[in-house]
């Protein structure tokens, strides 16, 4: 099957506009334009049960609809701080197919009636800002950017911005904070973005891939993307396979196709052909499916199905973990990793994230007993369920499945 | 009234305001919800997951919009998560449970103590908060006994890092709950605090020079919840649980914000109880709970070791100590002596009931009383002053505020807050200013005027079309004038156009409208009310008289007038401390201290408030009135010498505006909101409770019917300096070289050297840079300043602030030479 998002692996030099043109880019945007009202934009993507692609899976054209029309001006931001351990596909769309991203971007801006939208980069994507505003400014030479496009009443421009690395600034509203200038941290909610957003006014912010589905659903239609993927999940995804594979890398699949496709079809089988013994679907946040049953492999990756095994598909950065990984290894990683980005703001990410380092730490090290995996666990679950985001709630993840799910690794390690 | 909400806490039925959030709602009928972050003056920011409770919302049925019903009652769902009490406002029918009603918000609030205390070092027996510490009273009520953390890997940080010279942070002990940022950033607007870092290792830092560059620093000593926040004064000195309290009333500027002092007996202080040190007192509606740096750190004065302990008089040429007898005798007979050359000059820092006596003692005999005050116009203030009823804390749209040649932030900074406030309530201001000050930021509309044309602007204001209708259209109309580069007639004039410019929009003899001004001292407007006037040229005034100066240092203030004092004829000083003019008196008075006395004073929003003793007396001193009634005696005439209550009930009978007040009356307080304070350490703050007074209000001298005759006063064209020359400025700055300010140590590099601020331009033009030293000179009179740089000050133009060394009375052409 071609692909429908990672286009540029078919078509050479795709990230040029003249490229991009020719195989039908900017067709969707110009029609929508000059032929479409705005809420018929968003009502295809409605009708296409597109769910977001940054992790939460939350129905695209809904979350525009929700936007507050009594406040102007709106704003449409693409959060493209990718920085979930695991996770390398937006990089891939905007290095490869980046128009169509921006197209993606300008037709939601079209559909809630934005005018100026902004490109949130997390610091380390310095060259794809700077591709980026050269993308930018050809859209703007050519009139797909700038006033009264195509001789209508719509104008929008374009702008990216670096964040300043960290990871907190992938939530929303602490995306939002940096954005304004402020310090990454995240708001309390609600107000939700499409509510009270950037600058106080209403936002709506979309992942990368999100946005990149847009274009080739407004020009082939809804019906034809829910040809793909499954009725709840409809669509492509693009997962980042990595972990103990041997060939990890972006691959753009149905929604619903199995671990086992990705794995061994796709990824090329694990290294050493070893036994899969966990699957984080969702990067570092992920909760861990133990596979200790080969059927777990059949599960289809679709956000309903990936549930029933209490795990969340999230943003599909599949970590395959194998039989050589002891989990108080993976989760000493993981924990450090939340340490490191927790923004600060609440007591129990703060400390929490910081207490469990010390514990996993010690844990790993051989110098923990049965009572610091104890201690682990409960200070885990103390965390959970209190935080003002969902850093806090995601490094506990990791902890509390492994520890449920495999406790022998632990006590293998813990001192008598 | 605003719209009412219904909701139901811990089985608790209350009704109370939309849009309050649930914590403060909870708190009102006696739930207290634990919280650290959260404070009732700032916007709630959940970030310290404390107030944890669990909440419950009544159901409604998607398809209709109405309340899904059970039992006869509406069905409550109730969130899966805990949620905090703070950042959740009142909702109709919301159900809420708090920690004595549901385990698992009691587990949650647990948990949260806990997660704090693994970094907290614990170091109570040694902290300054310690004692009344909520980190420590919540812990008691809410927190774990025993800690699961390992001792061993506690994080260690720096104990003792200046944020500036007057604030200090101990990294280990903060809690990370941004009261203080907060509190700079929303309520004072000097950003010049902050997080730095992230995660664990996340800090409160000072970006700015000076460290902490704000002179509300102190404040967020009081909000912090833990010891992490202390003052240079007060950290180490003493363990509050030692302390004693004082209700008081500070005395360096005209806002007259409610203090406390705290006081300990003290062997470093050779077993004497001193002040410790100065905290806020709640009064809504004067000082809400902040006080500035300058009344926080300054009180020092009163303990210096240059105050007077006995009277002296001289003798062949020298000053010694002698009894009161014979010392009031001598002033006495020489005034007497005197006749229709006596003049008694008070300063604006005396007790009402000081000055009612002065003013008794020269009505009493053929002299004159005048207030030491280089700002005019008070008689105007008393006139179409502001009265009962008036509070900036519930200004908000509908009033017009205009300030008018004032740099608020230096002259009054709590007024400089309230305004700010205001405005952001809808409060339309009106900054009319020769040059940018910090209010401006907040005003609607900003008037800019040359230095000069302070009359003709202000004649003009309601001309203007935008402020023009802010003025005219306003319900309420307030003007703050000060005296940014005004001389004494200049003052009066522009009190004059100010006063005809609210007569003019018939803004007169209602609350929440009238003149204000922003005097040099904190009873200024107590001393006009009585009739004082000020004298503009004291060189005329004092040659060859007898004088009675009472808390004035004019030899300091200008050598010139030192001069003149020399040949006077006989020359009484009374005063708090040895100064310059002491140095030249006949007869030397010892005066009390206000932390040593009892008496009143009157705001320049004209409320009266009481001030109590809090420390010993030094030496032999007395209070001012009982020192004017003792001289009175001897000549021959009675003054009121022993209770103050006396003198103030003999004031209300004499002076128009203060009839029906009494001194009881000015004790008399009312439940406060929010509440806060001493008596409850809910909130965190160690501000304190007020239980002795909220003063009252003098009544309004004009009725809208009555017509007030304001005088019609002619303003001379502006100097126009020479092309070598500049125009120099007087300006007020907060922290100055003043008696009741320069022996706070602590305050010296605030304070600074005099300095001279210039336009780039002209810094240019005369070849200096800033840091340099240059000699000003005018009329004879010159001195050394060291170089500001400063865009905000119009070309040509030299701003010189006041009480630092170089008598500058009124605009003056100078010339400035490295």
């Amino acid at each position: 099957m071609a692909h429908i998002l990672l286009r540029h692996r078919e078509i050479p030099n795709l990230n040029q506009l003249n490229v991009y043109k020719e195989n039908g880019g900017l067709e969707a945007f110009k029609n929508a334009v000059t032929r479409m009202k705005p809420n018929e934009v968003t009502d295809v993507v409605k009708n296409a049960n597109l769910r977001g692609r940054g992790g939460a899976g939350f129905p695209t054209g809904m979350k525009w609809s929700f936007i507050d029309n009594k406040n102007w001006p709106h704003y449409i931001v693409a959060n493209a701080d990718e920085s979930e351990p695991g996770t390398f596909k937006d990089r891939e769309i905007m290095e490869g197919n980046p128009f169509q991203f921006l197209e993606g971007l300008m037709l939601a801006s079209y559909a809630v009636g934005a005018n100026a939208s902004y490109i949130y980069l997390r610091g380390e994507f310095w060259d794809i800002g700077d591709s980026l505003d050269a993308q930018i400014a050809e859209l703007e030479a050519e009139g797909y950017l700038g006033e009264k496009l195509f001789g209508t009443d719509y104008s929008l421009r374009l702008y990216t911005h670096l964040g300043a690395g960290a990871y907190i600034c992938g939530e929303e509203t602490a995306l939002l904070e940096s954005l304004e200038g402020k310090r990454g941290q995240p708001r309390n909610r609600p107000p939700f973005p499409p509510a009270v957003g950037l600058y106080g006014k209403p936002t709506i912010i979309n992942n990368v891939e999100t946005f990149t589905n847009v274009p080739m659903i407004l020009a082939k239609g809804a019906d034809w993307y829910k040809t793909m993927g499954t009725a709840d999940s409809p669509g492509v995804k693009i997962f980042s396979l990595s972990g103990r594979v041997n060939k990890p890398g972006n691959y753009e699949l149905p929604l619903g196709t199995t671990f086992r496709e990705l794995i061994y079809t796709h990824g090329g089988g694990v290294i050493d052909d070893r036994k899969v013994k966990a699957i984080m679907p969702a990067g570092a946040s992920s909760s861990l499916i133990m596979v200790d049953d080969e059927k777990i492999l059949d599960t289809p990756m679709d956000y309903a199905t990936v549930r029933t095994l209490k795990a969340d598909l999230g943003s599909a950065s599949v970590i395959i973990i194998d039989e050589t990984v002891s989990l108080d290894w993976l989760i000493n990683k993981t924990v450090h990793f939340f340490k490191h980005e927790s923004c600060g703001k609440c007591t129990p990410c703060r400390e929490g994230t910081y207490w469990m380092s010390h514990l996993t730490e010690r844990i790993h090290g051989g110098h923990g007993t049965k009572a610091d995996v104890d201690l682990l666990l409960n200070v885990a679950k103390q965390i959970q369920g209190k935080c003002l985001c969902a850093l806090g709630e995601f490094s506990t993840m990791a902890v509390v499945t492994s520890i449920e799910r495999s406790r022998q690794d632990f006590d293998r390690v813990v001192q008598a | 009234m605003s719209k009412q909400v219904t909701l139901t806490i811990d089985g608790k039925q209350i009704t109370v305001a939309e849009g309050m959030g649930l914590a403060d709602a909870a708190k009102l009928v006696g739930i207290d919800i634990p919280v650290f972050c959260h404070h009732p003056k700032l916007e709630p920011v959940g970030m310290c997951r404390m107030c944890l409770v669990e909440i419950g919302r009544p159901m409604r049925d998607r398809a209709t919009g109405q309340f899904v019903m059970e039992n006869g009652a509406p069905k409550i769902q109730f969130m899966p998560k805990l949620e905090t009490a703070c950042t959740n406002k009142v909702e109709e029918g919301m159900v809420v449970l708090t920690q004595t009603q549901s385990a698992k918000a009691k587990d949650g609030q647990k948990g949260t103590v806990e997660f704090l205390l693994t970094s907290h070092p614990l170091d109570c027996p040694i902290c300054d908060k310690g004692g009344e510490c909520p980190l420590q009273n919540l812990t008691m009520a809410h927190g774990p006994g025993k800690s699961r953390f390992l001792y061993d890997e506690k994080l260690h940080l720096e104990k003792q890092k200046p944020l500036g010279e007057l604030i200090f942070l101990d990294q280990e002990r903060c809690i990370q709950c941004a009261r203080c940022i907060r509190f700079q950033d929303e309520i004072v607007g000097d950003s010049v605090i902050g997080f730095d870092e992230r995660a664990r290792a996340t800090q409160i830092v000072s970006f700015s020079n000076p460290g902490f560059d704000s002179v509300f620093s102190g404040n967020t000593t009081d909000i912090c919840p833990v010891g992490a926040l202390t003052t240079a004064d007060f950290r180490f000195g003493a363990r509050p649980w030692e302390l004693d309290a004082q209700a008081s009333i500070c005395t360096q500027c005209p806002v007259g914000c409610n203090t406390t002092l705290n006081t300990r007996r003290e062997a470093k202080a050779g077993g004497d109880i001193v002040v410790k040190r100065v905290m806020p007192r709640q009064n809504e509606e004067v000082n809400e709970i902040w006080i500035c740096d300058k009344g926080r750190f300054a009180y020092h004065y009163a303990e210096s070791n240059k105050r007077l302990a006995n009277p002296m008089v001289r003798t062949d040429g020298k000053l010694g100590s002698t009894s009161w007898e014979v010392a009031t005798k001598l002033a006495a007979e020489q005034f007497l002596k005197a006749k229709k050359d006596f003049v008694i000059l008070a300063s604006g820092r005396l007790a009402n009931e000081d000055l009612f006596n002065l003013k008794l003692l020269a009505e009493q005999s053929e002299g004159k009383a005048y207030l030491y005050s280089h700002m005019a116009g008070g008689e105007l203030t008393s006139l179409v002053g502001v009265s009962e009823g008036t509070n900036f804390g519930k200004m908000g749209t509908g009033t017009t505020i205009v300030v008018v040649a004032s740099d608020l932030y230096q002259e009054a900074p709590i007024w400089y807050l309230r305004v700010k406030q205001a405005a952001k309530r809808g409060a339309n201001l009106v900054v009319v200013n020769p040059r940018k000050t910090k209010l401006e930021k907040y005003a609607a509309s900003a008037v800019r005027y040359a230095y000069g044309d302070e009359v003709k602007t202000i004649t003009d204001l309601n001309k203007k079309d935008k402020v023009g209708e802010a003025l005219t259209s306003a319900e309420n109309l307030v003007i703050l004038y000060g005296s940014e580069g005004l001389g004494v007639s200049d003052s009066a004039a522009v009190a004059s156009a100010c006063a005809k410019l609210l007569q003019e929009t018939n803004h007169t003899g209602k609350p929440n409208n009238g003149l204000i001004g922003v005097w040099e001292r904190a009873n200024d407007q107590g001393a006009w009310e009585m009739g004082f006037e000020v004298a503009e040229d004291l060189i005329t005034l004092l040659k060859g008289k007898t004088v009675y100066i009472v808390g004035a240092d004019l030899a300091a203030d200008d050598p010139k007038l030192g001069a003149v004092l020399e040949g006077a004829e006989f020359v009484v000083v009374q005063d708090v401390m040895e100064t310059t003019t002491t140095e030249l008196a006949d007869v030397v008075l010892p005066a009390q201290a206000f932390t040593e006395r009892e008496g009143t004073l009157t705001s320049g929003e004209r409320r009266v408030q009481r001030f109590y003793a809090a420390v010993p007396v030094t030496g032999d001193s007395k209070p001012d009135f009982a020192i004017t009634s003792q001289i009175a005696h001897h000549m021959g005439t009675s003054l009121e010498g022993t209770f103050v209550s006396t003198v103030f009930d003999m004031l209300t009978n004499a002076v128009k505006s203060f009839a029906g007040l009494n001194y009881a009356k000015l004790a008399e307080v009312k439940e406060q909101l929010p509440i806060v304070g001493r008596g409850d350490l809910y909130y965190g703050g160690t501000t304190y409770e007020n239980k002795h007074g909220l003063g009252a209000h003098l009544s309004a001298a004009a009725t809208p019917q009555e017509t007030v005759s304001i005088p019609e006063v002619r303003k001379e064209a502006a100097l126009h300096p020479k092309e070598n020359e500049l125009l120099a400025v007087p300006v007020t700055r907060l922290y100055d070289r003043g008696t009741t300010v320069l022996p706070a140590e602590l305050l010296h590099k605030r304070i600074g050297a005099l300095s001279i601020s210039l336009h780039p331009d002209a810094a240019q033009n005369l070849g200096v840079q800033a840091g340099q030293t240059v000699n000003v000179s005018f009329n004879g009179t010159s001195g050394e300043a060291v170089v500001k740089v400063d865009d905000t000050v119009p070309a040509g133009v030299a701003l010189i602030p006041r009480s630092m060394g170089l008598a500058i009375h009124e605009p003056v052409a100078v010339q400035v030479k490295l």
